[in-house]
């Protein structure tokens, strides 16, 4: 069933004569972003769009590089969730040695350190980036609508907040060597043992990191249902929703088989193996934005797109694996009154029920004997191609390479979490665009309605930055002292060239 | 009490774990903020520098014109600018397409991706024309220190701060130095 949502201001008919309002930088985001309106003078609304304004080259600079480098390359692509393009790198780099099978230390590690990073994301986003809309209001005044003010009005809170994450980050550094860009998987496994001592370390801190998430869970339970008959509507779109689930269909983070949902919640696909995404997946170019616009091969470019992340990892499960964050998926699920649940807002609520689910998860495998094993590598058949999957903070990421003999990279394509919500974000911004904001008198206020609305997927902008405009444009770098360094002159037919 | 040290951060072409690296001070931020009034940063919503300010933060090298117009503005509006982290100081990871040309970084992504279609490279008005390569910032404009890392470890930069609060010398001992 198509999706029923906002497409008409994607592109103005007329956009001659029509003012442009810009939002620039989008903040309290990861990355760099825009959102650019076109209003008619009535203030009515004609265009709005989200552009993604950075380009890597990854796909390129990549080729000639030998495979086992791509994990540690590769988490440079984002700051926040270094851990999950290791990790999806990792996978890939799996398949390329022939280990389809890790050994249950090395997967548990793995594990271990994604759930790490799962909780210090979503504790980065829910209370360093997002509360403060949250908590103030959308059109709270701008200097109190940081982390600083909530650190002023609600301390308790803000606390929690900076200990979650640093638990999360604890996690990631003592499996890795740092809590930013650090070193543990490698292909066919990991690195490094843990010690009792690091387990014990770890232990520690454990229950009162279980009761500030549930304490989390509450919070954002108690916001999105406080006020409910705004929250369920605001940015609010039917959609699809793809994630990873386990073969019993239950939540899974790290490795599972990709299940599609229509937005009645009837199976579009299920299982599918990580390998076959291709065949599933394909991704449209737009002359408007770095970011590419993925899609559901069988439902077309036009009814195929999805979003991905908590709301959907949450929708799509029929359980989760642990005790605490099952009893609050059912209260979430009954939200949805028997199909999933489309809130643009309810992603913070879902958010907190996974973070309380990667706690758990944290628990059960420090638990666990296995976890002290000396047994971290295995290997098989070479093969000169590979997939890794993975569910990242923000969704499902994909990484996939081909080698040649001489084991150099020479083809490369990511699809990371953010780009799969790339047409559900723009679809956002439209709704809140035209109820919101169409009509009138824009205020600071009523801008940041739309930086709410797209901080509620957690964009991770810089990782999904993947041209050139037809505008002659030409552009100087002085050095300090003014000295001319270099000249680029972009033509008209979209070719730069240094002067 | 003493005025605040006013601090403007952003991030170029980075990726960020500069700033999370600042976050990663964890409790300290608290102490960091009874000191320390942020003007423009990702972490807040100020878009725009509103004032001279103590204190520029910069993580990431420059890729695209709209980079070196921010980087302008800081220079002007900072008193002391400090490029933070390895993509600050060498063009770090994202200078690795300086080996190729630009069309050729474009079209493996967007022309000859796999799974790509309606396949062309954006080229609207809105998006920022991109650099031919990737460039430190002291190749554009003045910058007053270099913190080495990849990150710079939350130490690192706690010791610059509270060093350069103190009116000390920042410069960072021997163990807080790493290149990594
Ligand atoms: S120096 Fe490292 S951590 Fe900092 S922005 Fe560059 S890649 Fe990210």
């Amino acid at each position: 069933m198509t999706p029923i949502a906002n497409m008409q201001l994607e592109t103005a008919i007329h956009p001659e004569g029509l003012k442009r309002v810009v939002i620039e930088p989008i903040t309290r985001v990861e990355g760099h972003g825009k959102i650019t309106l076109l209003m008619d003078e009535q203030n009515q609304v004609k265009q709005a769009r989200l552009h993604i304004v950075e380009f890597r080259g990854f796909e390129k600079f990549i080729q000639g590089r030998p495979y086992w480098e791509i994990p540690v390359l590769v988490q440079r692509l984002c700051g926040i969730c270094p851990v999950s393009h290791h990790l999806a790198a990792a996978k890939a780099m799996d398949m390329l040695v022939g280990a389809r099978k890790l050994t249950p230390t090395a997967e548990k590690l793995r594990r271990l350190l994604h759930y790490g990073q799962t909780l210090q994301s979503h504790a980065l986003h829910f209370f360093h980036l997002a509360s403060p809309d949250l908590l103030f209001g959308f059109d709270a005044e701008v200097a109190k609508r940081n982390i600083i003010g909530v650190i002023q009005a609600h301390p308790a809170i803000a606390v929690q907040g900076v200990m979650l994450r640093k638990y999360g980050q604890e996690v990631i550094r003592v499996l890795s060597g740092k809590r930013v860009h650090g070193n543990f998987a490698i292909p066919g496994g990991v690195n490094k043992k843990l010690t009792k001592e690091d387990r014990d370390y770890l232990m520690k801190d454990l229950d009162q990191v279980l009761e500030w998430s549930k304490g989390a869970v509450d919070i954002a339970r108690g916001i999105y249902t406080g006020n409910l008959a705004e929250n369920a509507s605001f940015g609010a779109f039917r959609s699809n929703y793809l994630s990873l689930t386990a073969p019993d269909g239950s939540f899974e983070l790290y490795d599972g088989g990709l299940r599609a949902t229509d937005a009645n919640g009837q199976r579009i696909f299920d299982q599918v193996n990580n390998d076959h995404y291709l065949r599933h997946i394909h991704e449209e170019v737009k002359s408007w934005s770095y970011m590419k616009f993925p899609f559901i091969v069988a439902l077309g470019n036009d009814d195929g797109w999805y979003r991905v992340g908590p709301l959907a990892r949450i929708n799509n499960a029929d359980r989760m694996p642990t005790p605490l964050a099952e009893e609050e998926r059912r209260r979430f699920a009954a939200m949805g009154e028997g199909g999933p649940v489309h809130a643009t807002l309810a992603y913070h609520w879902a958010r907190m029920i996974e973070m309380l689910y990667a706690a758990e998860a944290i628990r059960d495998l420090l638990d666990d004997p296995d976890i002290y094993g000396d047994d971290l590598l295995t290997q098989g058949e070479r093969a000169l191609e590979g997939v890794g999957v993975i569910e990242a903070p923000r969704g499902t990421l994909f990484h996939h390479y081909v080698v040649d003999e001489t084991d150099s990279v020479v083809k490369a394509n990511l699809i990371v979490a953010t780009t799969n919500n790339n047409t559900a974000m723009n679809v956002a911004v439209r709704e809140v665009a035209a109820h919101y904001l169409d009509g009138q008198e824009l205020t600071e206020g009523l801008l940041n309605h739309l930086e709410v609305a797209i901080r509620a997927y957690d964009p991770c902008l810089s990782c999904a930055t993947h041209a050139l405009g037809k505008m002659p444009l030409e552009v100087e770098l002085l050095a300090a002292n003014g000295n001319l360094v270099d000249r680029l002159v972009r033509n008209a037919d979209g070719h730069c060239e240094e002067k | 009490m003493a005025e605040k040290l006013k601090v403007a951060t952003c991030s170029l072409a980075g990726c960020f774990g500069c700033h999370m690296s600042l976050l990663d001070i964890d409790e300290r931020l608290l102490d960091l903020l009874e000191v320390v009034e942020f003007d423009r940063s990702p972490i807040n919503d100020i878009k725009h520098i509103s004032q001279p300010v103590d204190l520029g933060l910069i993580e990431g090298g420059v890729c695209n014109a709209e980079n070196v117009h921010v980087l302008h503005e800081f220079r002007k509006m900072c008193k002391i600018l400090v490029a933070v982290g390895e993509c600050g100081i060498t063009g770090g990871l994202p200078s690795m397409r300086n080996s190729f040309t630009l069309k050729e970084c474009l079209e493996e992504a967007f022309v000859r991706g796999v799974g790509t279609e309606n396949a062309h490279i954006p080229d609207d008005p809105e998006i920022p024309l991109l650099l031919d390569k990737v460039r430190p910032l002291h190749h554009i404009v003045k910058i007053d220190y270099f913190l080495p890392g990849c990150p710079p470890s939350a130490d690192a930069l706690w010791y610059f701060l509270t060093e350069l609060m103190a009116g000390n010398d920042p410069s960072l001992p021997q163990e807080l130095i790493h290149f990594d």
